[in-house]
């Protein structure tokens, strides 16, 4: 994301008076559908101090209750139930925000969880795999990294309007 | 209070679900609880009223998808009104208006029924 031409030194101090300012927020929480609701309210809130206008705050509401419902649904099949809980990692930048959402349950292989062509989809009337597909294209980026046991992570980043 | 409520109505041959509220992976078995029910009773003509609901994610739209085979099967149909545009987005997100029909109000979407029953 660099912007070209801007001499190193510019941009390593830019860089890092903007990670100065950066806000860093942590919920940890039980697997429990039943905490949707504190998941959304808690990105919503933070996105809401950070000036993001309703229609982005609704986004990304819904993209954290997308990867969160993943993992309460599929994380954590048949482990001990006291290892079951999540962490949402929030970073406010100045010009974007951050959230991953954190399990240490079996994983996954985002590679084998194509986009679904939604038309030929949605005909088969299947349900269930929309919430990769929605992820996608409410965030900016999505970024996966996967460690089944230890730590399976998804990076959702949503950048202010200009 | 309740996060998120369902109430039902029926009107003649057609049946009315007005949902209230939220509509997440939580409270979706709730809503395909009361869709179950109607299907139980043999009524296939199915209007959900989304006019009270704030929010909805993918789990909402999987009850949508799961029942509307069954429904269609036994010559019924599932018609959605009122959809504020935050909600309706979601929807629309995902390609549903190709395949349900969306209606302003509730009026609507019932006379559609009568329409189609006419034909």
């Amino acid at each position: 994301m660099l912007k070209n031409k801007v001499p190193m030194e510019r941009q390593v101090k830019e860089m890092t008076e903007k990670n100065k300012k950066a806000k860093k927020y942590h919920l940890k929480l039980p697997i429990d559908t039943a905490n949707l609701e504190m998941i959304r309210e808690f990105v919503a809130k933070i996105a809401q101090n950070m000036g993001f206008k309703d229609e982005d705050i609704g986004r990304i509401e819904l993209a954290v209750d997308e990867a969160s419902t993943n993992v309460i649904k599929h994380a954590y099949k048949g482990d001990d139930r006291n290892k079951r809980f999540m962490s949402i990692d929030v970073v406010a930048h100045n010009d974007r925000l951050e959230i991953d959402v954190i399990d240490q349950g079996q994983g996954f292989d985002p590679e084998k969880i194509k986009s679904p062509e939604m038309d030929a989809y949605l005909k088969k009337m299947k349900r269930g795999g929309l919430g990769l597909y929605l992820i996608r294209t409410l965030m900016d980026e999505v970024d996966y990294r996967i460690k089944p046991g230890i730590r399976n992570q998804v990076k959702m980043v949503k950048y202010m309007a200009e | 209070m309740d996060k998120f409520e369902v109430f039902r109505r029926d009107a003649e041959e057609v049946s009315i679900l007005n949902i209230q509220g939220f509509l997440d992976a939580h409270t979706a078995p709730d809503f395909e609880h009361e869709l179950q029910n109607l299907l139980k009773d043999s009524r296939f003509k199915i209007v959900v009223n989304l006019d009270g609901l704030q929010y909805i994610s993918s789990a909402g739209l999987g009850v949508f998808m799961g029942v509307i085979e069954d429904i269609r099967s036994n010559s019924g149909d599932l018609k959605i009104c009122c959809a504020g545009n935050k909600v309706f987005k979601v929807f629309d997100l995902l390609g549903f208006p190709s395949l349900y029909e969306f209606y302003a109000s509730e009026d609507q979407a019932i006379d559609k029924f009568k329409v189609d029953a006419e034909k």
